[in-house]
């Protein structure tokens, strides 16, 4: 992981300064409402429904064991004792006091975190794939870019104050994990024939009120030329970019307005005057952050060893091995395995975990895991490089926390937004239809029969549920005051990226578990083989789905 | 348009000489006078024999106008709304392309705490309106000393810095 030195301390020291400075003089009067509220939300402060609500980065999802302790002592010491893992990687707390948020800053500093530019319109932290590093599929591991997007996007001074927010998603691998077509600006990090690393650049995706796939705009972009091309696009962006209308405001809508082709055309001209400048990374400089990412001391182990182990475990204990089919992912190294401890059971809104459960992992993390765990966009925690002759003793001590529901990649393991049981912006609450659909489905086996579906739910067309991208997206919206949910299907969040079709008219709440259900038949009776859902969907059409649930 | 008695300039406080004339249908004042970019075009060689300076909207194009920059003794960038950022980006501008050298001054809404990231983006001016306590804003120029990225005071990244 990357560790800081003295100027990141420094840097982070002096915003919290200024940060706690601006919130005395919001409280004595001196600095207006509406001047303190991009300061706070640039420190990751937003004022929600009930309180103001903290959103503390977890750069590209990586945290180790202090941290984990560390969010554990401010959940207990200025929370209700429970955090929420954001479909951005990141920890939310929901009932921070606003005069205490520099303190609970500083504490953050102490570990190594902050919450810098986790909202408002600037550029926020940068995500990525959860089994970066360790994942069989992937060309080059992406985090050391990440982590120089991080410290270049820090604190920017011409970038600070942009027309809307701006996301940039990491990915190594073909199977985009980190969704980053729907990003504003998606970066895959490869290498060309030469073997030389570069990234393949998409701009202009995005969810939300206008969802969008991103465009191809570099076709390999050299490393070295990263930030410079980043500093041309941001650029355009500030300078073009409407700042009239909130909902027009995103890059999607410039490149969509300029085309694809006069959008790059201008960053390419920006471009020219900025690629030799000094911010060209240099190798030492890219040396520098993977040094921070080398495998950790893996032990050598005969695979088949360990597996046959494995197996023999499982053919004893009919839990573990549903739990093995599910919440486990292929590491590259012979004898090891990513484990996703998941933070979908029924009865508790899907990402949260409490301050006893963050201990938990920070403890599973030391034991099993190099101290080490990453948090994941469908709102889970991975420990990423478990040996498999441990999976047995970690699966017990997972069950007996609550993190081994099996249900990984399935109907139930659903992303959900806070939606309007915590949210301002919420036309609708999310959680109970969550709660409701996980209720409805609670027979494992016929869970696992369906096999792997994306089941996303937002409370509003801000998308923070990712519905878009969802095999099954769920939209909550508001008909004269009441909340109704309208159903999209054939979205897709990887490789494939594709935006869901609206199914027909909204529903309400207490009719949801029922239409899912009838749209999970209509898929069980079409299905060829083992097909997954999205599969079956783009073989058959939305048609079929629409007929049975609207059948008079 | 008000015009304040008082700005911050090269970190300190300083008395503002210079007056902003933005309405094309008035005569221009004897005073030092800022012009808006249609007055500067309407009258440049009255303009141009004494002391001048430009106020320039943040959706004014400067490829139109960089002949022109170096008559100017302060260029005014107008920030229409303190959220709007676009005069961040013609600050570096003016500076690293048009390697331009007067005074470049942030008018209109800006708040004291912008003014750090201003200043690095090569504004030494700064009209933070009538009522600001201007003693304790200068504070804020330095709330960060030291930054990640490049800038117009610091033409080495970090990265290229760090032992
Ligand atoms: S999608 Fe809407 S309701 Fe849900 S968290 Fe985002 S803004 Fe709030």
């Amino acid at each position: 992981m990357y560790q800081y030195d003295q100027y990141d301390h420094q840097i982070i020291g002096e915003r919290i300064t200024q940060f706690r400075n601006q919130t005395e003089r919001y409280l004595a009067g001196e600095l207006k409402d509406e001047e303190f509220l991009p300061l706070r939300l640039q420190n990751g402060l937003y004022i929600q429904r009930l309180a103001p609500m903290l959103r503390i980065n977890v750069p590209y999802g990586m945290i180790n064991s202090t941290q984990l302790r560390r969010l554990a002592r401010i959940t207990r010491d200025y929370d209700k004792g429970y955090a929420h893992v954001s479909t951005r990687q990141n920890f939310q707390l929901n009932w921070p006091n606003l005069a205490e948020v520099p303190n609970i800053l500083a504490e953050l500093a102490e570990v190594e975190m902050h919450a810098t530019q986790s909202s408002g319109n600037c550029i926020r932290n940068t995500t990525s794939d959860q089994f970066a590093g360790i994942a069989v599929d992937e060309e080059v591991d992406p985090r050391p870019y990440c982590e120089i997007i991080r410290q270049w996007s820090s604190f920017h001074p011409e970038f600070a104050f942009l027309p809307r927010k701006f996301k940039i998603a990491v990915t190594g691998s073909d199977n985009d994990r980190a969704a980053t077509l729907v990003h504003d600006i998606g970066l895959r990090v490869l290498k060309n024939a030469d073997g030389e690393i570069g990234f393949r650049v998409f701009v202009g995706g995005g969810l939300g009120r206008t969802p969008v796939i991103g465009t191809l705009i570099r076709d390999f972009l050299p490393e070295k030329d990263l930030l410079t091309y980043l500093d041309a696009i941001l650029r355009i962006y500030n300078l073009f970019g409407r700042r009239d209308n909130k909902y027009k405001a995103r890059i999607k809508i410039l490149v969509k307005a300029m085309g694809i082709e006069a959008f790059a055309n201008k960053v390419e001209a920006e471009w020219e005057h900025l690629k030799n400048d000094e911010s060209q990374l240099t190798q030492q400089e890219i040396e520098r952050c993977q040094s921070f990412f080398t495998t950790p001391a893996y032990e050598t182990i005969d695979d088949q060893q360990a597996q046959s182990l494995v197996d023999q475990q499982a053919s004893d204990n009919l839990a573990f091995q549903k739990w093995l089919t599910r919440n486990l992912f292929q590491h590259k190294t012979p004898g090891y395995s990513a484990v996703i401890l998941s933070l979908k059971s029924t009865g508790i809104a899907p990402g949260d975990i409490t301050e006893r459960q963050l201990d938990i992992i920070a403890d599973l993390a030391d034991k099993y895991s190099f101290g080490e765990a990453r948090t994941t966009h469908d709102q889970n925690i991975v420990l990423a490089d478990v040996r498999k002759s441990e999976l047995f003793s970690l699966w017990q001590e997972a069950r007996a926390a609550g993190f081994a529901t099996p249900n990984i990649g399935t109907l139930t393991d659903l992303i959900c937004c806070p939606g309007g049981d915590f949210c301002s912006l919420a036309n609708a609450k999310s959680i109970p239809v969550a709660e409701a659909i996980q209720r409805r489905f609670d027979d494992i086996d016929y869970v696992y029969d369906l096999g792997d579906i994306d089941l996303n739910i937002s409370g509003c067309m801000n998308a923070c549920g990712h519905h878009h991208v969802g095999h099954i997206g769920i939209l909550g919206v508001d008909k004269k005051g009441e909340e109704f949910y309208q159903i999209q299907l054939g979205g897709n969040a990887n490789k494939n990226a594709a935006l869901g079709k609206v199914l027909g008219p909204a529903f309400s709440r207490e009719q949801m578990p029922h239409v899912i259900s009838t749209i999970l038949n209509v898929f069980v009776e079409k299905r060829q083989g083992d097909e997954m859902f999205i599969d079956t969907y783009n073989r058959i059409g939305i048609f079929p789905f629409k007929e049975r649930v609207y059948a008079k | 348009m008000p015009n304040n008695r008082h700005i911050i300039k090269d970190g300190q406080i300083a008395v503002n000489e210079w007056l902003l004339v933005t309405d094309s249908s008035q005569p221009i004042p004897e005073a030092k006078v800022i012009v808006s970019l249609d007055i500067w075009q309407a009258h440049k060689e009255q303009l141009a024999k004494k002391p001048v300076g430009l106020w320039i909207k943040n959706d004014q194009s400067l490829e139109t106008i960089h002949k022109d920059l170096s008559q100017f003794d302060v260029i005014a960038i107008d920030f229409p709304g303190f959220m709007d950022g676009r005069g961040f980006s013609i600050g570096r501008l003016l500076r690293d392309r048009y390697h331009y050298q007067g005074e470049i001054r942030a008018t209109g809404s800006i708040i004291r705490d912008q003014l750090c990231y201003l200043k690095r983006c090569g504004f030494n001016a700064f009209d933070l309106g009538g009522n600001s306590n201007l003693e304790s804003a200068i504070a804020s120029l330095n709330d960060f000393s030291d930054g990640y990225q490049i800038s117009v005071d610091q033409k080495t990244p970090l990265f290229r810095r760090r032992a």
